[in-house]
């Protein structure tokens, strides 16, 4: 695929060019331990971003701070600027609640409610913020976001059932649906293929590439021909020597794989570690 | 190669052991629940013949005519047993929230560990706290202000003794508390945090994600620790016979005083006589006691693996 024009200056170096979420000297901590340094970071709406690196060098740990899940955590913190839309979403009198549901995620192992039936798990997001929902309405937009996520006419028949009853391709899509359902602006996917095989990772990869008309999606992932097949644009991350991530290269995808400006992008696409 | 042969046969030989050994471990609990179950209908026998089904319904308990009816016994376990359900269910659960979302991290374990303390007071001392302490609260102010404020409900009238149903189901939740909460705190820490950050992904609040991820989740084993609770309320002894007032009669209200099974055998079995009618009926209330607990029991199995089945896909 052919990088989007948007994404030719997603470097991070020209705030004011059309950007959907901006870092600003993003650090983030568990406890007094630095697990991210210092991100600068610029993503394109309607782009695919990449984050690939080395295990532990704290990609999962970034991609939190994105939604402010990271302060989920016990003792975790983070410091510096988000802008979503050009607004600070870690400013103060910010309500993370409001943030979540203008940036979804999908985690790495599929995790559908399984009290839930296949609709209410689509639903769950947007029952949240209804006070009283018409069951008419909840079924028409289960069943459009079912359809963006391609899985509609896997689960049309087991609509009742449990969210669990299905295989782990068709939860993690179903995941996809249940975020899609709360309408975001971007869609944060920490690693959503690292539990599915290789066909049911084609079929999201694809959902991805149509998904991006409509949302903006920041992906991590460990499968490097992944970040090059889908992405617009990748972030490279690897450990320092004081064991805090931190982004070592920003760019194009293309230009990343094919023309990386780091000795050690370089040494990590090339396999030469990690 | 010899080494791991001869391991491996000496594990074999382990676990062929050890199988038989639960083999006749489970053997011998079904034999001792067997025979518990037989010695009670044998001892109860002449109470079930003499009055037939009709000693589940009547209500006298006249040694004087020998005239024996479990009803209110029955009446008082169930209804003191039920409300130290309603009371401990809602605290119970609270506390294990509060344990496991929401207290910080050093206060868990402190709280957690006295918790399971108070599970570990003997019962009987919990019943003289309660002779001495609680029931004059609950006389004055609990009974005073229920009187006065809902009066006119039934459940809610008549003399203020403090001794009584109400006494009886405070003690019990008291005693039950402990068990439905950490059980619970366990059933919900077993949740995948992983539940809760789908939740909170969607925009949920904490009380949200709480209420509509954490305890669906745990709702099996949830119910598991109220039917756990139940089940000791329902046979516990000297707590409710030293608070209840133990007068056999079915009364309505709250505050009149009452009998459970077990605390009408424990006051009258070392009194009875061998043989007789009377030593009988006791038994007879002993059986209907084991068959209310194994009927609820039954109850709670078929929940648990109702809703199990729920989150192995059937809904
Ligand atoms: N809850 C936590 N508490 C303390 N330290 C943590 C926690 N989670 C992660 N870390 C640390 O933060 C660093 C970054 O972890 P992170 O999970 O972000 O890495 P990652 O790049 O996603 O790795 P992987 O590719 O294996 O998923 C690691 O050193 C890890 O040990
Ligand atoms: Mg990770």
């Amino acid at each position: 695929m052919d990088t989007c024009p948007q994404t030719e200056n997603a470097q991070g170096q020209n705030p004011n060019g059309n950007h959907i979420l901006i870092t600003k000297n993003l650090n983030a901590y568990y406890g007094s331990f630095l697990a991210v340094r210092d991100v600068n970071m610029a993503i394109a709406p309607n782009s695919i971003t990449a984050i690939i690196g080395p295990s532990g060098c704290g990609k999962s740990t970034l991609i939190r701070c994105f939604n402010r899940m990271h302060e989920v955590a016990h003792g975790a913190r983070v410091t510096g600027q988000l802008l979503l839309d050009g607004e600070d979403i870690y400013g103060t009198g910010i309500d993370p609640v409001s943030v979540r549901t203008r940036i979804g995620m999908v985690f790495q192992k599929p995790n559908p409610f399984p009290t839930m039936s296949v609709i209410d798990n689509v639903v769950a997001g947007l029952k949240l913020s209804r006070i009283w929902s018409r069951r008419r309405k909840m079924e028409e937009i289960a069943e459009r976001c079912l359809r963006q996520a391609a899985l509609w006419d896997e689960v049309k028949d087991k609509l009742k059932q449990s969210g669990t009853s299905l295989s782990g391709g068709q939860q993690q899509r179903l995941c996809i649906a249940r975020a899609l359902a709360v309408k975001p602006e971007v869609i944060l996917m920490d690693e959503p293929c690292s539990a599915l095989d290789p066909i049911a990772t084609l079929k999201i990869e694809d959902l991805m590439h149509t998904l991006a008309k409509d949302f903006t999606i920041v992906i991590v992932t460990h499968n490097m021909q992944q970040a090059g097949r889908v992405s617009d644009a990748t972030a490279f991350m690897m450990m320092g020597d004081d064991r805090a991530g931190q982004l070592v290269e920003y760019g194009a995808t293309k230009q990343i794989f094919t023309n990386p400006k780091d000795k050690r992008t370089e040494d990590y696409i090339s396999g030469l570690f990690g | 190669m010899a080494l791991n042969r001869r391991n491996r046969k000496a594990s074999r030989l382990g676990d062929a052991v050890f199988s038989r050994l639960s083999l006749v471990a489970s053997l011998a609990i079904i034999f001792i629940l067997v025979n518990i179950l037989v010695i009670l209908i044998m001892q109860a026998w002449p109470t079930l013949s003499e009055f037939g089904a009709s000693f589940l319904w009547t209500s006298d308990w006249n040694t004087m005519t020998d005239e024996y009816g479990a009803l209110p016994a029955i009446y008082g376990t169930v209804v003191s047993s039920l409300l130290a359900i309603l009371i401990a269910v809602p605290v119970s659960f609270g506390a294990a929230v509060f344990l496991t979302e929401i207290a910080p991290l050093w206060l868990r374990s402190t709280a957690s560990f006295i918790i399971e303390m108070l599970a570990a007071i003997p019962s009987i001392i919990i019943g003289m706290w309660g002779v001495f302490v609680l029931v004059p609260i609950v006389r004055d102010p609990i009974q005073k202000w229920l009187g006065n404020a809902f009066g006119w409900m039934p459940i809610f009238q008549g003399n203020q003794l403090g001794f009584g149903f109400l006494a009886a189901g405070i003690m019990l939740a008291l005693m039950i508390i402990p068990i439905i909460t950490s059980m619970s705190r366990d059933v919900l820490r077993a949740v995948p945090q992983s539940q809760r950050e789908a939740m909170l992904a969607l925009g949920a609040t904490r009380w949200e994600t709480i209420s509509k991820a954490v305890l669906p989740f745990g709702r099996s084993g949830l119910v598991s620790a109220v039917i756990l609770g139940l089940g000791r309320a329902l046979g516990e002894t000297m707590v409710v016979a030293m608070v209840i007032g133990n007068v056999y009669s079915i009364r309505f209200s709250l505050f009149s005083p009452g009998s459970t099974i077990p605390s009408k055998i424990a006051g009258e079995f070392g009194e009875t006589l061998p043989g007789t009618l009377q030593m009988s009926s006791l038994l007879g209330l002993a059986l209907i006691l084991f068959a209310i607990t194994l009927i609820v029991n039954i109850i709670a199995r078929l929940l648990v693996w109702r809703m199990s089945a729920v989150k192995m896909g059937r809904l």
